[in-house]
């Protein structure tokens, strides 16, 4: 099975009050479940990624609840108030329980 | 580009009609002959079950959408909402539907004060020309709503 891979998109420092973009993307079909399959005319069961959270420092700052009809390699970009310094873990989690997931470290000043 | 919202009565359920150009890349895309598509009535009953019985107030969001798209497997959309996103005034949720797909929910953004702008952009797919509607639940409870049209050159919800 295909692994999705994530990437995010942020600046490493901030000053405080200040506020930064964060753009995001994992690689997914996005398999909608309304597709039939061209060679046994099969539907094409629905397999996605449902659900986007953006935490920091253990708080969550945006989700995303997606249906099939988010696009393939889903790209989501939301903004964020940088107060002070800490960690942002960012998961997507798929129909099947699959939990993608990644870390990444803002320096306020 | 943003849109003026356009007021557009959908009142019947429609078929879907395969689109005849685009040659392979569209008979792996093929939907499910005789499907049946959204419509307003189904946005409404969706919108119904996420902000209950809420009447909402057109305007405050910034819907923006391509006029025309080449790919409806992919359209840019952004929502931008002026708010001062404190703890006491700030954009909890939007939700969008697209009136002409296969299911009207297409997805929900939940915000928080931290975001500091309710503001964010993704991509979706929509099956052929419609509308699309955005619905913003406020912290103090207003609801808003906008719509915009997209019309749409190839399809794109098969995949």
């Amino acid at each position: 099975m295909a692994k999705a891979k994530p990437r995010v998109k942020l600046p490493k420092k901030a000053a405080k009050g200040e506020i930064i973009e964060i753009k995001t993307l994992i690689s997914h079909k996005m398999e909608s479940g309304f597709r039939k399959d061209s060679k046994t005319g099969e539907l094409v069961p629905r397999k996605i990624i449902n659900k986007f959270v953006c935490s920091f420092n253990g708080e969550q700052v945006f989700a995303s609840d997606w249906h099939p009809a988010v696009s393939a390699n889903p790209y989501m970009s939301f903004t964020f108030r940088a107060e002070e310094s800490g960690t942002f873990v960012f998961q997507w989690t798929d129909d099947d329980g699959s939990v993608y997931s990644i870390e990444k470290k803002l320096t306020v000043s | 580009m943003i849109h003026n919202p356009l007021s557009r009565a959908i009142s019947r359920r429609r078929l879907l009609i395969s689109a005849g150009t685009g040659g392979a890349a569209m008979a792996a895309m093929t939907l499910v002959p005789g499907l049946v598509l959204a419509d307003a009535a189904s946005v409404s009953e969706s919108m119904k079950a996420l902000i209950g019985d809420a009447l909402p107030s057109e305007g405050r969001i910034e819907l923006d959408l391509p006029q025309i798209a080449e790919n409806g497997n992919t359209v840019p959309i952004s929502i931008s909402i002026d708010s001062p996103m404190t703890a006491d005034d700030y954009v909890k949720t939007v939700h969008v539907f697209a009136e002409g797909n296969p299911r009207p929910d297409v997805a929900s953004f939940h915000f928080s004060p931290a975001c500091g702008e309710a503001t964010c952009s993704t991509r979706i797919r929509l099956a052929k020309t419609q509308n699309i509607v955005a619905v913003a639940e406020m912290s103090n409870g207003e609801v808003y709503m906008a719509k915009a049209e997209v019309k749409v050159t190839i399809g794109g919800c098969g995949g």
